[in-house]
């Protein structure tokens, strides 16, 4: 039932039997996923059925949950990312995170795209690496004439076009957004997702969303998620977004997707 | 319009009762802040009332007795001769060996007779409120019970009171030796505290395993804070001036002469004192992080401790200030660990290092409390002045350092 698509690109990151618990308690069971590279990866599904925690464990952020744990396999590029031997920092440096609520650092516009450098160890002038950054976010020339300004000071959408170029600045591979325009009204929203088209030339995303016509209109791939009859969340369908919209296999996506679902 | 007093009248009497509820909240609020002012004026109004007043002041020896002509009047050597004839030879010549008769200014002259033969003596002292209502009264009582006294008014609280050091009599005594006896203590406080005690926090916070172990390290912290301040002094005097005295006293230096009842046994004694309120205060305040900020900052990669001391701890900060600024509050009033730790209540020496003996503004003023001459109330009461504004200065000062940091973070 779940459609596997003929993929010609290796995938540049896989779930592999992953099943998330909180305690006692499964949330995740059992999702076999493979993320294609320089694609918009989208996951949707209903409230609590395990989207984020799914999005999370791609960098290990649920390491900072206490009593959450991960079975099975998360391999990126070629190493499972929970063995004893991988540093959960290096896979954050690889893998970046955009959050829901935009969250700026409370330091101006350029520390808030430096620091990120700076703890990676780069010296010396940053302001070119900042500028590249800002530039590839789309927010360069909203914010050049103020770069000393706090990065609190701008829009909501800018704030989160900056949180985008905080962590387009690292030089990950996969960019993790977690409903990073469910805060944002429809410009900016569309503003984002026009800028997330232009990133995938060099980056894979994954973004989690609530909203159907986005992940219609911005995602390659949509993976859809629902929650059991046990409330653990199983990955019920996954392809090739304009298959998954258009020609549903299984009853529950279709229920989805049409608007008749709960 | 009409509509909306339409709406209104529709659920009118439940509205009213609403309204009326809120009103007598907000007057109760008003009463209780109210009457937290009027303490508060009532307390600084007391003391007020007693470090300024009438005093009678009485001469030892009256000037015209030693002179004929007013003594501004005479000449050097006409000084130096009455201050020979009137002070034993001992003290005359330890006057001139501390700077020779000759080399004095005939002003200085003057005031050294009215010092050392004149002897103006306080007889009688009231306070501000009687002074200010019967002076009229006063003045007739003074003029019949001491003929020879003058009545004048005295601030007891003037910059000699505060650039001299201890005395045995009250017009002469000043709160030098105590006030950097105070500001000694609460440095080697902050010193010790501060750090002590926000890296404690971090760690229960940020880096301790919720097990057994940590929630008993936990709940003695929090029980630690409401511990009396006496039982600290009695920790202090068994570990730093009996058990560790040999440091405490400088005895590894050489110069063990003070035991350990030194300042740096005070300012030790002080900091355990605070340390649990600095923990509370800032694990408060390192909780009150929001999740999305750290979040932010391991989504780019950065370790633990870089997340802490670049993210966690600038934000916290104005919170531990505030709970830094409460503690030293505390521990400059404090006076029970001070007695138990050695604290001396006669002392005209400044502390010239930690190992020095000490006395405290605290200690000044029960000290003074405690004699029986109404002069030393006066005294008391002009010290709790110096001792309140000392207080507000330092928190001025940490409350400056507060807002600068907020402002520079956000």
């Amino acid at each position: 039932m779940i459609d596997h698509q003929t993929q010609t690109k290796p995938p540049i990151i896989s779930a592999e039997d992953l099943c998330i618990f909180y305690g006692n308690f499964r949330a995740v069971k059992n999702v076999d996923m493979k993320i294609v590279p320089n694609q918009i990866t989208a996951i949707i599904g209903p409230s609590g059925c395990g989207k984020s925690t799914v999005l999370r464990s791609f960098n290990r952020m649920n390491d900072f949950i206490p009593n959450c744990h991960v079975t099975g396999k998360i391999t990126f590029h070629g190493h499972n990312i929970y063995d004893e031997d991988v540093d959960p920092v290096q896979v954050r440096q690889k893998i970046g995170m955009v959050f829901q609520k935009p969250n700026p650092f409370p330091k101006s516009i350029f520390d808030n795209v430096a620091w990120g450098l700076k703890i990676n160890g780069m010296k010396g002038d940053l302001s070119e690496p900042v500028e590249q950054a800002l530039k590839q976010a789309a927010l360069w020339d909203e914010v050049k004439d103020h770069l000393k300004k706090s990065g609190l000071s701008l829009s909501g959408g800018q704030q989160q076009r900056l949180c985008i170029a905080r962590a387009l600045a690292v030089k990950p591979d996969i960019i993790l957004m977690d409903e990073p325009c469910s805060a944002l009204d429809p410009i900016a929203t569309l503003k984002i997702e026009d800028l997330m088209r232009e990133l995938s030339k060099d980056y894979t995303i994954i973004i989690v969303t609530h909203n159907m016509q986005q992940a219609a209109r911005a995602s390659d791939y949509t993976a859809f998620f629902t929650m059991d009859s046990d409330r653990a969340g199983v990955m019920v369908e996954y392809g090739e977004t304009s298959h998954i919209f258009t020609n549903p296999q299984d009853k529950r996506t279709e229920d989805y997707i049409t608007g008749r679902y709960g | 319009m009409n509509e909306y007093t339409d709406l209104a009248g529709e659920s009118n009497t439940n509205l009213q009762k609403r309204h009326r509820d809120s009103k007598i909240w907000r007057t109760i609020f008003y009463a209780s802040t109210a009457a937290a002012i009027i303490i508060l004026a009532i307390l600084i109004l007391s003391i007020v009332n007693q470090a300024f007043g009438l005093v009678v002041l009485k001469n030892t020896v009256e000037p015209e007795k030693i002179s004929s002509v007013p003594l501004e009047q005479l000449s050097s050597q006409d000084l130096i001769k009455i201050l020979k004839k009137n002070l034993t030879s001992n003290r005359y010549k330890t006057i001139d060996r501390d700077m020779p008769f000759t080399a004095r200014s005939q002003a200085d002259l003057v005031d050294l007779v009215i010092a050392e033969v004149v002897k103006p003596t306080v007889v009688d002292s009231y306070h501000l409120d009687v002074s200010i209502l019967h002076r009229n009264e006063i003045m007739a009582r003074a003029a019949e019970k001491y003929p020879n006294g003058h009545v004048e008014f005295h601030s007891w609280l003037n910059p000699e009171f505060i650039t001299r050091s201890m005395s045995s009599t009250p017009e002469l005594a000043g709160v030098r030796t105590a006030i950097f006896g105070s500001l000694w203590i609460i440095l080697i406080t902050v010193l010790v505290a501060f750090p002590t005690g926000v890296g404690a926090a971090i760690y229960l916070e940020e880096y301790a395993a919720s097990n057994r172990i940590n929630k008993i390290i936990q709940t003695n912290i929090d029980n630690l804070a409401g511990v009396p301040s006496i039982i600290y002094g009695i920790l202090g005097l068994a570990i730093f001036v009996r058990g560790l005295g040999y440091f405490t006293g400088g005895g590894f230096l050489g110069s063990g002469e003070t035991g350990g009842r030194t300042i740096l046994s005070a300012g030790l004694t002080m900091a355990l004192l605070i340390l649990p309120i600095l923990i509370i205060n800032a694990q408060e305040a390192i909780r009150a992080v929001p999740r999305s900020l750290r979040e932010a900052s391991y989504g780019l990669g950065a370790t633990k401790w870089q997340t802490i001391w670049h993210h966690v701890l600038p934000s916290a900060l104005p919170g531990i200030l505030t709970g830094t600024i409460l503690a030293i509050s505390r521990a400059i009033g404090e006076t029970a660990p001070l007695i138990l730790v050695g604290a001396s209540s006669f002392i005209n020496r400044d502390p010239s290092s930690v190992f020095s003996r000490f006395t405290a503004l605290p200690i000044q003023i029960y000290n003074w409390t405690t004699r029986p001459q109404d002069e030393f109330r006066n005294i008391a009461a002009a010290a709790i002045l110096v001792l309140l504004v000392l207080l507000l200065s330092l928190n001025a000062f940490a409350i400056l350092m507060r807002n600068r940091f907020t402002r520079r973070i956000s």
